[in-house]
This record gives C-alpha cells, sequence and structure tokens, in this order.
C-alpha cells in the first residue's frame, strides 16, 4: 500500500540537540525522529524543555549544537539560518502556540487568510473559500467575523489550529493545546488530531496530560531534563 | 512649552512679588521674594514705585546686569529713578517682556511702564500715558550698495522690509503693502531685522533711530537713510485708573526738561538730539502733541469703534489661521514619516544606527524647539539661507520628529512578541511582519498620543513668529496691540484655535471607534 510507504518515512529528524541559556542548560542533547503520519506527543514537567524543542523545530529559537532536518532544510547548531532556509522550513512546519497569539487588529477570517495570500500568492477569493472551509471543519464557521477577543479560548485555539492549517504545513506543532480545555473539548480535539492525522498529517504536540495521551496519542516522547526519550 | 508659557509665568510670579496681595501665605512669599530680589537697603517709610520694563530691549533703554539680572541700567531706568524721586518713592524694577507690559500695567503687577513704550493712538486710548519724554523718527535702513536706489517706501515695491511686530513702523509697513506694494516682515526682536538685511532676506529695514543707530555702532554694511518716514515719541503707561497719577508724573518730567535733567540722562546715554529741545519747548507751552506725525492716515484703529476695528482685523486673522494650520499639517506629517523611520531604525537598526538616533531623540526632545528655530534660520543663515516658512516647517517638523519617534517605538515594542513569531512561523518575511501585523497595530496604539501631539503642534507653532512668520497668535498680538485691549482678539483667536483643533478631535474618535469594531 502507498499510504504504508509513506507512514515509515522520517519526517522530522533531532539530533544532538544543546541550548543554553545563561548558566542555565535547557536542552542537553536531545535527538530523536519523527516519521510520516501519527500523533506524537512530547511528554515531561514544567521547564523539562518540551516548549523550547517545539520553537527550535519552528525555527524560533537559535540553538547551540546538534542539527534539525526536516524535508531536505537542515538547521545547524550555532550557526545563523538564513532566511530563506528558515522560510522554506517554515512551509513544512506549522505551529500552535499555547496562548494562541492571533492577530488582534484581524478577523478571524483574516488571520487565516493573512499567509495564504502574502506568503503563498493565492488570490483572496481562493484564500477566503479554503478559510471558510476550515473554519467550517473545525467548528468555529460561525465566528469568521469576529475579532479575536471576543473568542473563547477553546474557539481562539481552534482558530489558531485554522491559521496553522492554511498553508498546509505537512508537520503540524502544538504547544500545550490541551491545557485550555475543558475534558470535552479535549475530546472533540483528540478527534480532530486523529482526523488530520489520518489525512497524513503528522502532529507532534507537548503536553503533561496524561489521560489525553492515552486516549489521542500514538507515540509518546519522554523529555527529561533537556533529553528525550522514546516510547 | 513656549514663551507664552514662560511669559504667564513671569506675570504670576511678579503678582506674587506683588504688594495687592493680602492672605498670610502670599504675604510671606512676598517677603521672600522682596528679600532676594532688592538687597539694597531701604527706608521702611518709603512707598516703592514699581515700574515694569523688558532688559531684552537692552540699553540704551533697559539693560540688565549680565552677572546680576535685577540689577538694571539705562536711559528709562534713571526716568524711573527720577519719577519715583519726584514721587518721593524707591522705585523697584519688575520684568515684563515688552508685549505684555500694557497688560501687566493694566492688572496692577507694575504702577508704570518705562521700556521705550511708543506713544501710540491705542496707549492713548486705552492706558494713562504721561507725555512724551523723548522724540524719536522711524527711518529707513537699506545695504549700503541700495543707499542710492532705496530712499523712501515708495522704492520699495515688491521688496521684503522687516520691523518689530506691533509697533507704529510695522502699521506703517501694513499701510505700505497696500500703498506701495512692498512686503512687511514682522520680527520679535530688534537685531534679526538688521542681521537679515545684511544677508539679503531683507532689502530694507524700518526702526526707530535710536535702534538704527544703535544697530549701526555693530553692524556694518547698512546705510540709514536721512529722510524721516514718521515721528513718534517715547511715554511712560500707567493703568487708565491711575490719570491723577500720571498728572503728578507729568509735573515731574515737566521739571526734568526744564532743569536740564533729561538732558543730562539722555546725554548720558549718546542719543540727545535736537528734536528733543523742540519737543519740551511744545510740552512746557502745554501744546496738544499728536502721537504720531509724518504719514497722512491714522496709525492703528484706535479711532473706530471696537467692532469696527474688529472686522478689520478678520480677514488677516482668518489668513493668519490659514499660516498655522498649513504649516501644522505640513510639519505633522513630514514629523509622522521621519518618526516612523526614526522608530524603525530604533527598532530594527544595527547598534551604531539605534545609538545615532537615540542621540537625535534626546538631542531633539532635550533642547527647546525655540532654539531650534533659531538656529534653523538665523544659525545655519551663513550656510543656507531658508526662506522663514521653509525654516519653521523644518524646525517644527524635525523637532515633534523625535517627538513622534517615541511614540511610534513605544507602539512596536508593545505589539505583542508572540504574534510576531506566529506571523513568523506562518512564512512571513520580517518587512511583511512589520506591514502586516506590527505596523497595523502600532498604529493604533500610536493614535491617541498623535492626536495630542498634533493638537499640541497646532499651538506651538505659534513659536515660529520668532521666524518672522505671521501666524494666528502673532497677528492676534499685533491686533490687540493696536486695539489696546486683549479682550476681543484674544477670544477671537481662541475661538479660531478651537475650531482648528475640536475636527481632529473628533475624527481621532471617530477612527478609534472603527477599529474597535471587526475589520472584515
Amino acid at each position: 500500500m502507498e499510504g504504508a510507504d509513506r507512514m515509515s518515512e522520517t519526517i522530522l529528524e533531532v539530533r544532538d540537540l544543546h541550548l543554553r541559556r545563561g548558566e542555565r542548560r535547557i536542552l542537553a542533547g536531545a535527538t530523536f525522529s519523527v516519521s510520516r503520519g501519527g500523533v506524537v506527543a512530547l511528554m515531561g514537567p514544567s521547564g523539562s524543555g518540551k516548549t523550547t524543542i517545539l520553537r527550535a523545530i519552528a525555527g524560533l529559537e537559535p540553538f547551540h549544537e546538534g542539527t534539525i532536518a526536516m524535508e531536505g532544510v537542515t538547521l545547524r547548531g550555532g550557526v545563523r539560518p538564513a532566511s530563506a532556509a528558515l522560510r522554506s522550513l517554515r512551509r513544512h512546519v506549522g505551529l500552535v502556540f499555547q496562548f494562541h497569539h492571533l492577530f488582534d487588529h484581524l478577523s478571524v477570517t483574516r488571520n487565516v487568510t493573512l499567509a495564504p495570500i502574502h506568503v503563498l500568492g493565492v488570490t483572496h477569493h481562493d484564500a477566503e473559500a479554503r478559510a471558510l472551509d476550515l473554519l467550517r471543519t473545525l467548528g468555529v464557521e460561525h465566528r469568521a467575523s469576529a475579532l479575536p477577543r471576543e473568542l473563547s479560548g477553546g474557539e481562539a485555539q481552534r482558530v489558531a489550529i485554522a491559521r496553522a492549517l492554511a498553508v498546509d504545513p505537512p508537520l503540524l506543532m502544538m504547544d500545550e493545546p490541551t491545557a485550555s480545555l475543558d475534558p470535552s473539548r479535549r475530546n472533540e480535539l483528540g478527534e480532530l488530531l486523529a482526523r488530520l492525522s489520518a489525512q497524513g498529517r503528522t502532529i507532534l504536540l507537548s503536553t503533561h496530560d496524561e489521560d489525553f495521551t492515552e486516549r489521542w496519542v500514538t507515540r509518546i516522547l519522554r523529555v527529561n531534563d533537556g533529553v528525550v526519550a522514546g516510547i | 512649552m513656549s514663551r507664552q508659557s514662560l511669559i504667564l509665568g513671569v506675570v504670576l510670579v511678579c503678582a506674587v512679588v506683588g504688594r495687592g496681595l493680602k492672605t498670610p501665605a502670599l504675604q510671606a512669599a512676598d517677603t521672600v521674594g522682596r528679600s532676594l530680589q532688592t538687597p539694597a537697603p531701604q527706608t521702611p517709610a518709603q512707598a516703592e514705585l514699581k515700574w515694569a520694563g523688558d532688559p531684552e530691549g537692552g540699553a540704551p533703554f533697559v539693560e540688565a546686569d549680565p552677572a546680576d539680572p535685577t540689577k538694571v541700567s539705562g536711559f528709562d531706568v534713571e526716568i524711573a529713578e527720577l519719577i519715583a524721586r519726584g514721587l518721593d518713592r524707591t522705585p523697584r524694577f519688575l520684568f515684563v517682556p515688552y508685549a505684555s507690559i500694557d497688560q501687566a500695567i493694566e492688572r496692577g503687577t507694575a504702577e508704570i511702564g518705562l521700556s521705550g513704550m511708543e506713544d501710540t493712538p491705542a496707549r492713548r486710548t486705552a492706558m494713562a500715558t504721561t507725555i512724551p519724554y523723548y522724540a524719536f523718527r522711524e527711518v529707513l535702513a537699506v545695504r549700503d550698495a541700495d543707499a542710492e536706489r532705496l530712499r523712501t517706501l515708495a522704492d520699495l515695491k515688491g521688496r521684503r522690509v522687516g520691523t518689530l511686530g506691533g509697533t507704529i513702523a510695522y502699521e506703517i509697513l501694513r499701510r505700505g503693502e497696500q500703498k506701495y506694494g512692498l512686503e512687511a516682515v514682522s520680527y520679535d526682536d530688534d537685531v534679526h531685522p538688521y542681521s537679515d538685511l545684511l544677508i539679503g532676506r531683507l532689502d530694507a529695514v524700518v526702526l526707530d533711530n535710536v535702534l538704527a543707530e544703535r544697530r549701526q555702532r555693530t553692524m556694518h554694511g547698512f546705510t540709514v537713510q536721512p529722510q524721516a518716514i514718521a515721528y513718534s515719541h517715547y511715554v511712560g503707561v500707567l493703568a487708565s485708573r491711575n490719570a491723577a497719577m500720571r498728572d503728578a508724573i507729568n509735573e515731574v518730567l515737566r521739571g526734568a526738561m526744564r532743569d536740564g535733567t533729561l538732558e543730562r540722562i539722555f546725554r548720558k546715554w549718546n542719543v540727545w538730539n535736537d528734536d528733543q529741545p523742540a519737543l519740551y519747548e511744545r510740552l512746557l507751552k502745554r501744546e496738544a502733541i499728536p502721537p504720531v506725525a509724518g504719514i497722512d492716515e491714522t496709525i492703528g484703529v484706535a479711532g473706530v469703534s471696537r467692532w469696527q476695528a474688529t472686522l478689520r482685523y478678520v480677514p488677516s486673522l482668518i489668513r493668519a489661521a490659514g499660516v498655522t494650520l498649513i504649516l501644522s499639517c505640513l510639519s505633522m506629517a513630514i514629523a509622522v514619516a521621519l518618526g516612523v523611520l526614526i522608530a524603525s531604525g530604533r527598532v530594527y537598526g544595527t547598534a551604531p544606527l539605534r545609538a545615532t538616533l537615540t542621540g537625535y531623540v534626546e538631542l531633539m526632545r532635550g533642547t527647546p524647539v525655540l532654539l531650534q528655530l533659531f538656529v534653523i534660520y538665523y544659525g545655519l543663515a551663513s550656510v543656507i539661507k531658508l526662506p522663514a516658512f521653509v525654516a519653521a516647517l523644518v524646525g517644527l517638523a524635525l523637532n515633534y520628529a523625535a517627538y513622534e519617534s517615541e511614540i511610534y517605538r513605544g507602539a512596536l515594542e508593545a505589539v505583542p512578541l508572540g504574534q510576531l513569531e506566529a506571523a513568523r512561523t506562518l512564512g512571513f518575511t520580517e518587512r511583511q511582519v512589520l506591514r502586516l501585523v506590527r505596523g497595523p497595530q502600532a498604529f493604533r496604539l500610536a493614535l491617541p498620543p498623535m492626536t495630542n501631539d498634533f493638537v499640541a503642534l497646532l499651538k506651538d507653532s505659534s513659536l515660529v513668529s520668532v521666524l518672522t512668520v505671521v501666524e494666528l497668535t502673532k497677528q492676534t498680538q499685533i491686533f490687540a496691540a493696536n486695539l489696546g485691549s486683549w479682550v476681543i482678539p484674544g477670544s477671537l483667536c481662541a475661538a479660531m484655535y478651537l475650531l482648528m483643533s475640536l475636527p481632529l478631535s473628533a475624527l481621532a474618535r471617530r477612527l478609534e471607534e472603527r477599529w474597535k469594531a471587526p475589520t472584515e
């Protein structure tokens, strides 16, 4: 089956990641790889370096040693990446922040269409149609013209997911996605992630929510003191 | 922050130091002020004669000792001493800016103003003026090279002629605009008209012979034409309610004319000439002396009713308001553009660029805009001779750009970092992040303080009158000087400023409202 081939393919390769902030060691040789498809969770206590790993993969966090390789782009520790390489990396990876960071001055729809229009060069019309599709899939279509400050935490999260998906990244990362959700919403999120994964997208999330990972995650990576252990 | 507030401060300080206040607290302040200001011993029985003058006028009128500004000398100082002696009082000098002396006298800050005060019809109507104590001539000064060609006002068609604003000479030039087609240029001091004449910004200067001769001793290259344009006098100015005191002072002055005291004073200060004995003779014969002689029309608007005078001044007030509005809008537009560049440089630039821009902002914010305007117009005149309006525009724009840039920098830094990172992960370039995410949000944050600054600029633009630009406040001063009252000109001026600032505030509020609603 063609799908099975693709599933075994490595989409992300993180090797020996070291990162210090002043004297403090945040990452001390984090190494792991992620295969295409599936829902992978980075688990560990607060301050173990989960968020930092996600940020490093998104190119937001310069690191001192190690490599991050994805879809032909490699970031190297201690080297300032070229902005073209960064942008190319970011075409393959989306990040949904714990606090969403929606653009406060734009409506929900414009939050979702901004990148397709200005980064991918999609027409306004097409970008909007796709945005409304995404919002419908995520169940927030009725908030299309609202401003971010008018949304609830769960709605804002789904808009942030729509915004990340609008540029169609093969790898979608989410930082503490269950933190702001009540249990029924967590299950909705789990179903959504399962659906996205079934469509061939890879999900990498950070969490310390054992119940959620038990039910919805296909693979767990334990992060402790800046080191990753796979299960 | 402006000269107006400085003047207000000085007037307030004078009022506190003055004696008309009864509360114990203010009496205490009174004592403190007195002990600070008058170290000289005085007989407690002898009352003071508070007289107002402006040392900016300098010698031979009133000149302050550079080491101790409360010590003054000059012929007006000696005349004040003469009058005080005649009234059996002790003179005490109060510094009041020249343009505010009438108002300070009227409100009782001082009893008499002596500072080369011109004998105008308006002053005679609104105040109690003494008999003239010095006769002067309005004289025309031109560059030496033009001495043969430019002899009278009639020769000055299409040329720029400078003088002090709000004086008899300025009124003569305003008439000359209609009569001879010259262009009157108003200055706030009597030095820069001559320096601008020498560097070619002006073709002629009309001021009185005392000022012209004084300048000729320090500057060379201009000729004073022998033919007088008009004749007038210096007088002492008292409040209209003090007519009895004025009459007593007149007798003191007549005595000093008779016994040669005035002649000694004026000889000492090198300004004695044949016009004085002729004036004194007529005064001692108690002849009526007209305020201004030698020109056919009456000067100012003293002859007509206040409403007629107002009607006559409204067009020039509207023109001046136009100057204020255009100047403010243009300089704000430049300040906003420069401010955006400076703020972007300070947020995104390299370390040396950031340091340079920070230095610029600190320099512009840390020094008075009045000083900056002087430097740009007069200081740089040897390098680049900017027209007055351009210098005013550049000066205000450069100054306000510093303030705007701080607003924008603060606003840029107030946009949450998380949103910028979110935009970066979506693949935007830094430029796109600024244009699509950071800039629009920063602009919304910056709008209220910007509106605030624009309204402030509208009023700060009155400072450019020192560069000979006649805007609304200056025109109001000229109107008030000629009317002898601030009530109508001041109210009209305030109304015009409000008419300009209120729509702006309303527009800003509407924009803020609109941005609260969704953009879709």
